[in-house]
């Protein structure tokens, strides 16, 4: 081998931003060739897709719907992600989330909404953060691997909403159509500027999880149990307490996006009902490098791809599969770059000056 | 080393240039090409069709015969459409309708029985603009709701089953526990009874309408149930490929499935929406549109039965064409009593007519099902 990857010591800035500035002109070139097999042209679909994402109030209000929950999710796990606990099961709290404030919406249908929509919040905050708690105790207590019990968490939640409806709470109206009823009016999140209030909740909470980060003992003691289990022994902190606790921040956080989406986008509760978001939270979290702000900031942009992938399908008549293919492409790239942020390609010095004094 | 990666980076980014400077004029010839085309064939009222599918466009079934039914009137009309494929039945088609208004459709066709109510919703909104469900049974001055009488060649189908089968049990695989679902189950049933009373039809859910590998799978555990010829309600060509493996035959839906299964198909019951497309369309230009509920017969030529192939029995012919004749001329209405449930007992007394309303909410068997309905 003549070359191997290094890890960086440090990077600069200016050389992080450089190679994050290819990836994404590789992401596009080779997006291009893509395009140009299926005989459009690149850029009009490129600029279609800005177009698309930000090209009208409604489109910007179609980016924004589709934001709010990758932002609050990504805050969730980077609660968990920065005590170096993998909480890949963001997609199963979000269930369990809007499943408990859908209990609440089913069965107090005439409850006044100022009553009604705090019970669902705080139902569906409790319901996420204790679906997280369960294996944040197996890890706490028994030292269990917590990305695979996230995991597959994931699955129970998700049959458990699939049971819920198909069974015991289909809507009889639906002619045996499996759904659940939709929610009365009291339980559908208000509007605020034409968006549902969630957006409001993202930016306080963005707020909130900064300050409770960076300048609260509690954020402090997650980031040195992050660092190492033995530092955080010494400093006398309780890491079963804190491994717990922040696991239901997390999952409550998660809970709270399905509350939201159950209540105002969907208006009722179904399986699609968090559509991946627990999942492509998770690579937000990594690019937003568990920051706040810029969780915020890689948020947008992918929710600005996924509204402006949608958009060409439409434009173009561009197939459902190649849409997808052409987000998946960008991701791609901007993931690898974060390799390359990380690593560098160094030729292999190592052997030379064994060969070389081979030679003589 | 440096050096070398930034080699590298400069090197892609004048590829990057270039293949982006390249591929820019190309369109731009194609541009000009196409405008013309459409501003000459600009009608009455400008109208931008747009069409909401459940499944992917090459599905070769349901999804599939709706897009025929959009390129016909692109062809008739000259009109322009859009199209999404694979939207699911919930909140996301809701965005999907919207997502269309926005992009200047002004009729909008949503061709599954759940985006009913997002529709209804979306209706209410823009009244501006005009909204055809298929299946549903919703209506506004801007909603029409549409379907066809698929029990009708699904009777005709039941007959060719009926003469086929050997071991007297047919497998129908089925998607959700609607009426639309059972009736067609029901009127496939009276067909394959009215030249076979002994045989029996087996029903398997699925509770999907698109996963060819799960109606196959259906269809498998059918086959080894005894059946030695499926029937299906689905929009894949799964079953026909269970059927086609086993060497046994098959009905197909939706549209001519021969190509799925050379072996095994006999015929189908499938639909042709081109000419109510049409029809709908160029009363919108016209101004002459009105929201209706349409439930459209094999008369209207909405629905058919695909011609039978050489694997059908031969004496089946005659006895499909005769039936033809007598439900176009409206002597056979199917759903006419003396009909019996599963138990037996006498649910429609002798020579009654069930109604358009019994129909649309049908949620019992009739004798000769085996399946349940939850």
């Amino acid at each position: 081998m003549l070359y191997k990857f290094v890890k960086r010591s440090e990077i600069t800035q200016r050389k992080s931003i450089e190679i994050r500035t290819v990836a994404i002109l590789l992401a596009l070139l080779v997006s291009a060739l893509f395009i140009l097999i299926l005989d459009l042209n690149p850029l009009e679909v490129y600029l279609a897709m800005i177009k698309g994402a930000f090209g009208s109030s409604y489109r910007i209000k179609q980016t924004i719907i589709n934001t709010i929950p990758l932002v609050i999710t990504s805050l969730g796990i980077a609660i968990a992600f920065k005590m170096k606990f993998w909480n890949i099961g963001a997609e199963g709290q979000i269930m369990m989330g809007a499943f408990a404030a859908s209990f609440f919406a089913l069965r107090f249908p005439e409850l006044p909404p100022f009553l009604l929509l705090p019970l669902m919040m705080v139902a569906g905050i409790i319901g996420g953060g204790l679906w997280a708690v369960i294996p944040a105790f197996f890890k706490a207590q028994w030292e269990t691997n917590e990305t695979i019990v996230t995991l597959m968490m994931n699955y129970i939640a998700l049959k458990w909403v699939t049971y819920l409806q198909y069974g015991p709470w289909r809507d009889q109206k639906a002619l045996g159509f499996p759904k659940i009823p939709n929610f009365s009016e009291n339980a559908i999140l208000p509007n605020v500027f034409g968006v549902h209030i969630g957006w409001i909740f993202a930016l306080v909470l963005i707020v909130l999880t900064y300050i409770f980060m960076n300048h609260s003992k509690l954020g402090f003691e997650i980031a040195v149990l992050g660092e190492s289990d033995n530092t955080a022994r010494y400093a006398g902190i309780n890491i079963k307490k804190t491994i717990v606790i922040a696991l239901l921040i997390s999952g409550g956080l998660s809970g709270l996006t399905g509350v939201i989406q159950a209540s105002a986008v969907s208006n009722t509760l179904n399986v699609e009902i968090s559509g991946g978001i627990g999942y492509t939270a998770i690579i937000t979290t990594w690019l937003g490098s568990l920051s706040a702000p810029l969780i915020l900031l890689v948020s947008i942009l992918f929710a600005a791809l996924i509204q402006g992938g949608s958009f060409i399908q439409t434009a173009f008549g561009i197939p459902e599969a190649a849409a997808l293919i052409l987000e998946g492409m960008i991701l791609f790239f901007v993931l690898g770059s974060e390799f390359f942020v990380k690593y560098k390609l160094v030729k292999n010095v190592v052997y030379q000056p064994v060969a070389g004094k081979e030679e003589v | 080393m440096k050096k070398t990666i930034s080699l590298i980076f400069v090197l892609l980014l004048v590829m990057a240039i270039l293949v982006t400077g390249c591929s820019k004029p190309e369109p731009k010839q194609e541009v000009p090409k196409e405008e013309p085309k459409e501003g000459a064939k600009t009608p009455e009222k400008k109208v931008k069709v747009g069409f909401i599918y459940v499944g992917p466009i090459g599905d070769g079934g349901w999804t599939y015969a709706h897009n025929e039914g959009r390129k016909y009137i692109e062809e008739k009309l000259g009109v322009e459409t859009i199209f999404k494929e694979s939207v699911p039945e919930n909140q996301e088609s809701e965005k999907v309708l919207n997502d269309m208004i926005d992009q200047g459709a002004n009729v909008i066709f949503t061709t599954s029985f759940g985006f009913m109510d997002y529709t209804e919703k979306v209706a209410k909104q823009h009244p501006d603009v005009i909204f055809l469900h298929c299946s549903g049974y919703k209506k506004l001055d801007n909603m029409s709701n549409y379907f066809g009488r698929m029990y009708e060649p699904r009777y005709l189908s039941g007959i060719v089953a009926g003469l086929k089968t050997k071991s007297d049990t047919i497998g129908y695989v089925a998607a959700y526990e609607i009426p639309e679902v059972i009736r067609g189950i029901n009127a496939f049933t009276l067909g394959v009874r009215s030249v076979n009373p002994d045989a029996v039809v087996k029903v398997k859910w699925t509770h999907t309408w698109y996963d060819p590998a799960k109606e196959k799978e259906a269809a498998k555990a059918l086959l080894a149930e005894g059946a030695d010829v499926i029937a299906q309600h689905q929009d894949t060509p799964g079953p026909q490929q269970a059927a086609e493996e086993k060497g046994v035959w098959s009905i197909g839906y939706n549209t001519d499935m021969k190509e799925m299964a050379p072996k095994a198909y006999m015929t189908a019951p499938i639909w042709n929406w081109g000419p109510y497309y049409e029809k709908q369309v160029k009363a919108v230009m016209d101004g002459t549109w009105k929201s209706e509920s349409y439930w459209g017969s094999m008369k209207d030529g909405v629905v058919e039965l695909a011609p039978l192939t050489d694997v059908a029995p031969p004496e089946a012919k005659e006895a499909v064409e005769k039936a033809k004749a007598d439900i176009i001329a409206g002597k056979q209405k199917i759903f006419v009593g003396p009909l019996k449930d599963q138990t037996g007992a006498v649910k429609v007394a002798d020579g009654v007519v069930m109604t358009d309303e019994e129909l649309l909410s049908m949620d019992w068997f009739v004798e000769g099902v085996e399946g349940k309905i939850k």
